[in-house]
This record gives structure tokens, sequence and C-alpha cells, in this order.
């Protein structure tokens, strides 16, 4: 039976990509679509990683344990939402000027540190399948404890991005602080 | 380094008052050629109502919108069209009205783009008064109806560009705002205006947000030759009708030259001043938005580039980035107030 969900998750996943994708072709995303598209798909992205972080304690407090199962496919749809915001930004918002690329990420802090959490996401998911956590091995754990770095170089991200209102920022930055508050407890308890 | 102070404008080159008196009386004749217009468009076959049809040609087909109040039923009923060339025109093509009325900044209302058009239905225009305040012989507080008496309508057709890089093509209705301030009849001391936004909070949402990092109201603020030039402009209308709230409702200021934000929305307070006046943006983030603010590809905001911009509307593969010009393209009416003033210093 838990197989069976396993599709009906993944499909979910999709949703707000079909949703966009609906947008976008309908021109119904407002006189700015690329901007839009990059504001959605970024923000997708750090629900997904989010969403990732919360599957451990969760699992810890409600003891359901199928939710380790998805956390692989919700850490790769992290990935899918951020390589989509990437490209939205590339295409859309660069004009796929590759040199307008490299000044950016050279001289605007912010989107050095959110490309530095897009690389972090990109080596995170090619290392993922189970090939490579066992040729990895001990060495897969550690690699992976980099998602916590990627999630605060995202929050410092958005958080630049910021004009006048950090409502969105502290809701997210209290959930991402949560969650790593609760690795840091556990991790002080085992010592 | 050479630094231009505002420019020492006597009392007298501000309300020359030969001039005073002869815009009183031309208005009282305008006044009359508008009570004539009034009749002839009220008898059919003699309607003048080209100049009116130019502006509705701009404007949607399906665009109703009631006035705020009677009076501003006839302050439009006669605006001058924008001419086809000069400062005041541009023939580039024009921002469709949904996306000038949907996307807007106007944080009173809401963080995002959508928010003042979603947000802003309940603010209420009328009745309306500006305070004029500081530096001018004739401070008080005004009814809108008696800011707005003595001028004439007209149209302008400016490029707005945002700091944030985008732009639009918008055609205002409005008058010169030195028009208006000579009729306070600013003083020696008055070397800049200061401008406020209305505060209230039981319609503006975004006012009542608790993490919002504005400090309202919203305020703004010119150098007093900034405001007297040609180009700045008090709007009270966009594609020949009356303004949205979310455009600034009733009475915003347009500085063509200068990014957006400088051109302040729902004005309820003037004020003449002698000291440079503070600026929310300035407030917020200092290294960021300066008080000048002039559009310029050359100087960088710290977190994005501005040597392009993208015309809005966009469509996904359109990519029209075009480049920004200094000034935002108004140079020559603008750039002799800013001789050897160093405009990476003074952003």
């Amino acid at each position: 039976m838990q197989k069976s969900i396993k599709p009906v998750v993944f499909c979910f996943c999709l949703v707000p990509f079909c949703y966009l994708f609906y947008l976008a072709g309908t021109n119904n995303l407002g006189p700015d679509p690329g901007q839009t598209l990059a504001k959605e798909s970024g923000e997708w992205a750090l629900r997904f990683l989010i969403a990732t972080l919360a599957i451990t304690p969760v699992q810890r407090f409600t003891g359901w344990r199928i939710t380790n199962r998805y956390r692989r496919m919700i850490g790769l749809y992290s990935l899918f939402y951020a390589s989509c915001h990437f490209l939205v930004y590339l295409l859309f918002l660069l004009g796929f000027r590759w040199s307008a690329l490299y000044e950016e990420i050279l001289e605007r802090p912010y989107v050095t540190v959110g490309f530095s959490a897009f690389i972090i996401l990109v080596v995170l998911g090619i290392t993922s399948p189970k090939s490579m956590v066992r040729k990895l091995g001990k060495n897969w754990k550690r690699l992976h404890r980099l998602v916590y770095v990627s999630v605060v170089l995202v929050m410092v991200h958005m958080t630049w991005i910021l004009r006048s209102d950090f409502g969105e920022a502290l809701l997210y930055g209290t959930i991402v602080f949560a969650l790593l508050a609760y690795r840091l407890v556990r991790y002080l308890a085992k010592r | 380094m050479l630094i231009k102070k505002p420019a020492d404008i006597k009392p007298s080159e501000i309300t020359p008052e030969s001039v005073y008196r002869n815009r009183r009386q031309f208005m009282a004749e305008a006044g009359t050629t508008a009570l004539g217009a009034a009749v002839a468009a009220a008898v059919p076959g003699m309607a003048l109502a080209q100049d009116g049809d130019a502006l509705k040609a701009r404007a949607p087909a399906n665009l109703t919108r009631s006035a705020p109040a009677a009076w501003w039923e006839s302050k439009f009923a006669n605006i001058k069209p924008a001419p086809d060339s000069g400062p005041y025109f541009t023939g580039e093509s024009l921002t469709p009205y949904e996306d000038v009325t949907r996307y807007n900044n106007f944080y009173e209302f809401g963080m995002d783009k959508g928010d003042p058009s979603s947000n802003s239905g309940q603010f209420q225009v009328d009745p309306w008064s500006v305070e004029i305040a500081g530096e001018c012989d004739r401070p008080g507080t005004y009814n809108l109806e008696d800011i707005l008496n003595p001028h004439a309508l007209e149209e302008r057709i400016y490029r707005l560009r945002c700091v944030e890089a985008w732009s639009m093509v918008i055609p205002w209705i409005g008058f010169p705002l030195g028009d208006l301030l000579k009729r306070f009849e600013p003083n020696s001391r008055a070397r800049f205006v200061e401008f406020q936004t209305a505060v209230v909070p039981e319609t503006m949402p975004g006012v009542r947000s608790r993490f919002a990092m504005i400090d309202w109201p919203y305020q703004e603020g010119l150098r007093i030759d900034e405001a007297m030039n040609e180009l700045t402009f008090m709007a009270v209308g966009v594609y020949g009708n009356y303004l949205p709230p979310q455009n600034g409702a009733p009475m915003r200021l347009i500085v063509p030259w200068k990014y957006g934000f400088k051109s302040i929305k729902s004005i309820v307070r003037i004020n003449f001043t002698e000291e440079q006046p503070r600026n929310t943006w300035n407030d917020l983030q200092a290294n960021e938005y300066g008080f000048y603010a002039n559009v310029n590809p050359e100087v960088h905001h710290p977190r994005w580039r501005q040597d392009t911009e993208r015309r809005l509307p966009q469509t996904l593969f359109s990519r029209s980035r075009i480049d920004t010009t200094m000034f935002n393209g108004y140079g020559e009416q603008v750039a002799h107030l800013y001789e050897g003033m160093d405009l990476a210093r003074y952003y």
C-alpha cells in the first residue's frame, strides 16, 4: 500500500509546477511574468527544502515512519524547483547573457549566496542515488549535512532581496530556525 | 569638488506678481472657455470634443469609473491632450491600462505588486484636503477642490522608471507642480519641498502590518528648482480618467527623470523647508536609495544593475530588456539642475 501512494506524492509535488506552467501558457502571470516566475519557483524550492528538513522531526514526534521514504524525493523536488528558479532567472531575467550572469554572481552578494545554495543542492542531488550512498559510505552523511548550510544561505538570499516588509522572511526564518535548533539540541544531547 | 547648492531662487522669481495676476486673469478666461465647451458639448452637433476623443482613444473601451465627487466630472470635462512631440510626449507604446493599474508599488496597501489594486477598494478620496506648511506666505489646509480649481488639466505621456529596473509608459492627467507651488508664495528660505502620503490604517492594510519596515507616513522631497521644473507634474488622472487609489488617488507627484519612488502618491501635505527633507527610502536604506534618485545607468543599486530595464508589459520570450538612459531620457530638460554635482555621490 505504501508503494502505491508514491506516485501520488510525486504528482502532488508537481502541482505548483503545472499551475505555474499553466499560468505562463495562458499569459496570466501579470505584466512582468519573468519576475513572477522567479519569485514563485524560488519560494517553492524553499518550501520543499523546509519539508525535507521537517521529515525527521515530524517522524520523531508523530511516530509516522512512512514519511522517511519520501525524504529523498522531496529533497530532489527542492532541487527541481531551485533549478527552475535558476533557469527562469537566467532565461527570462538575464535574457541568457552569460556575461551578465558572471557579473551578477561576482557583484551581487544575494546572487552569490543564492547560487552557492543552488550548487550545494546540485551536489546533494547528484549524490542522492542509492549507489552513491553506498559508494560514499560514512562520508555521505557528512556531505549531506551541507543541506543545513544550504537552507541558511537560502534564507540569507531571501532576506537580502527584501525591500520593506519582513513578514514572509520572518515566517520562513522561524520555521528554519526551529528545524535547525532541533538538530542542534539533539546533537548536544548525544554528546 | 564642486557641489552645486540648491539654486538661490529669489521670491520674486518664484512668484512674479505680474505673472501671477496675469495667470488669474488667464484662468478666469479659461473658465469661460470651459463653460463654452460645456455648453457646446450639451448641444448636439456642436460638440468640440475632439480633444476628449484623443484621450478616450487611449483608454480601454470598457473603462468606466465613477467620479469620486460630482465636481471631478467638470474638472475632467476639458483636458488638453498631450502634444505629438516634445518632452511631454513619447511615441513609445503605452503600457496598457490594466498593467498600469494592477502592477504597483504602494506599500500602504501591501507588499506584492498586485496588492494595491486588490486592497485599495475601501480607500476614500473624497473629501480630501491638503495641508500646506512651512516657508511660504499662504500656509493652511485647503480642500482638494480649491487646490485644483485654478489649474486646467492637461495630458502628458511620460516614461516611468522604477528603481527595481522595470519601466512603463503612462499617459497622466494633471498640471505642472510649479504652478501649484507658486500659488502658496514660497519665501526665500524655501529651498526644498517635502511631501507626505496619507496614512489611514483602517483602509490601508500595509500600514497595519507589524512587519513593515517603513516608518509611516511615506515621505518624499525635491529641491525647489526640481519642483519648479517644467517636467514636474501633479497628476490627478491616468488614461483620461480619474486616478484609481492604487495609482495614488486623488493626487500624486510625477517626476519622470527620477526613480518611481520619488513620485509620491496620495499627497496630504506639502511643506516648504530650508533643510533637505528626509525621504522614506533613504531612511530605510541610505546606501541604496539617495535623496536625488535620478535615473542613472552608471550608478548601480548595490543589489542590482541599473543600466538596463524591463519595459512592461513583458511576455516570457520577448526579452525586451532595453538600455536605461541618463535622466530617463529627460536630460535636455533637467541635466542643468545637476551641473557640477558628483552624481555617483549624490545618487
